[in-house]
């Protein structure tokens, strides 16, 4: 089946992984893959805390207080983002042994090309990044994909590493 | 006017009780020496990173207070917390910053914008519900019943100099996520 043929991510099927995850916060700074549709709505339902952040790696932080203190958690955020929270990620992520979730927006991602592949530069990189740095990550782009968020983030918890869910389509 | 910084820190330890106390970097060092405790998070390995941790176990834990030491240099890499905190109105934290003008740890050079920048002032204009700066020991341990028992997010910008006891940098120990895990469970075992 063609990229084009395939359905989409559903928003609702990730914030329903969440929830079965046991997710109560969301630590957020807009990305536009998953700002309509996933984002938007957490912001208007009471069941889940958003904290807004103003810089990504705040968001590392707040995640790791929040497993200290017995909550689970991820971060929303743009690649961009993740780019530039690299040392945070290796200070509070790995080296500190805390399981921070990220769901993490690709840019101008083309699904069905993979990232590696990518003509943008900063597409191109990610990957290769979290692999130099040994972070666990998972590429979700078309629907069903969303089953592999809940134990993804069941293993970081179990584990106590980072993981990366990349989200390469806009969730619908 | 400044204080001794393991003054500040005594005085502190004088009248805390339940708190959980973050902190970093020469601030940390001597914490664990003067006020050892599993309520102490000292597991700041990415610097500027402290307040925002703490605002996640202030969210988690409304029910415990929250004194976050900041430093001077620390918070201004990362001073788009002061709006995350104000915006998320963590009624129990305490966001303390000890004041000294340099990167201590990094050779003493000093930070920008001493005498001119006001952490008071960027608090109380990111939204913090009070802000107040205080440079004696006096009206530190005058003040710390009522900081500690006020409606946050507060800040207080501690203008602190070395103490007269120090003790070497132990980021090791500072760092041990072994220690970080008897954290997690001293917090956990007061949960109500």
């Amino acid at each position: 089946m063609t990229a084009q043929a395939r359905a989409p991510l559903s928003a609702a099927a990730m914030r329903a992984q969440l929830d079965r995850a046991g997710v109560r916060f969301v630590a957020a700074l807009p990305d536009i893959t998953t700002s309509e549709h996933l984002l938007k709505p957490m912001l208007a339902d009471p069941a889940i805390r958003v904290v807004q952040v103003c810089k990504e790696d705040e968001g590392i932080s707040i995640c790791a207080g929040l497993y200290a203190g017995g909550e689970r958690s991820v971060l929303l955020m743009q690649h961009t983002g993740l780019l530039d929270s690299i040392n945070c990620l290796r200070a509070v992520g790995i080296e500190g042994e805390n399981p921070v979730c990220m769901i993490v927006g690709l840019l101008r991602n083309e699904p069905g090309v993979p990232p590696s592949h990518s003509p943008r530069y900063g597409l191109r990189i990610v990957q290769p990044i979290l692999g130099a740095m040994g972070v666990e990550n998972e590429l979700l782009e078309f629907a069903g994909d969303e089953e592999r968020i809940g134990p993804a983030i069941e293993r970081s918890y179990e584990r106590r590493r980072p993981v990366v869910l990349l989200v390469g389509g806009e969730p619908l | 006017m400044t204080m001794k910084r393991d003054q500040m820190l005594r005085a502190l330890a004088r009248h805390r009780t339940d708190e959980v106390v973050v902190a970093v970097y020469r601030a940390a060092n001597e914490l664990i020496h003067v006020d050892p405790s599993e309520l102490n998070y000292t597991f700041n390995a990415a610097m500027g990173q402290a307040s925002s941790a703490a605002l996640g176990i202030a969210l988690a834990r409304p029910d415990r207070r929250v004194v976050v030491l900041d430093g001077d240099g620390s918070l201004l890499m990362n001073l788009g917390t002061l709006v995350t905190i104000a915006d998320a109105e963590p009624a129990n934290l305490l966001h303390c910053v000890c004041s000294n003008g340099t990167y201590e740890t990094n050779g003493a050079v000093p930070v920008p914008g001493v005498g001119r920048a006001s952490f008071r002032d960027l608090a109380l204009a990111a939204g913090y519900r009070d802000a107040r700066r205080i440079d004696s020991l006096e009206e530190w341990d005058q003040a710390l019943p009522e900081l500690l028992a006020a409606a946050g997010p507060v800040l207080v910008d501690l203008v602190v100099e070395p103490g007269e006891e120090t003790w070497p940098d132990d980021f090791r120990t500072l760092h041990s996520t072994e220690r970080r895990d008897r954290f997690i469970e001293a917090l956990a075992g007061g949960r109500p």
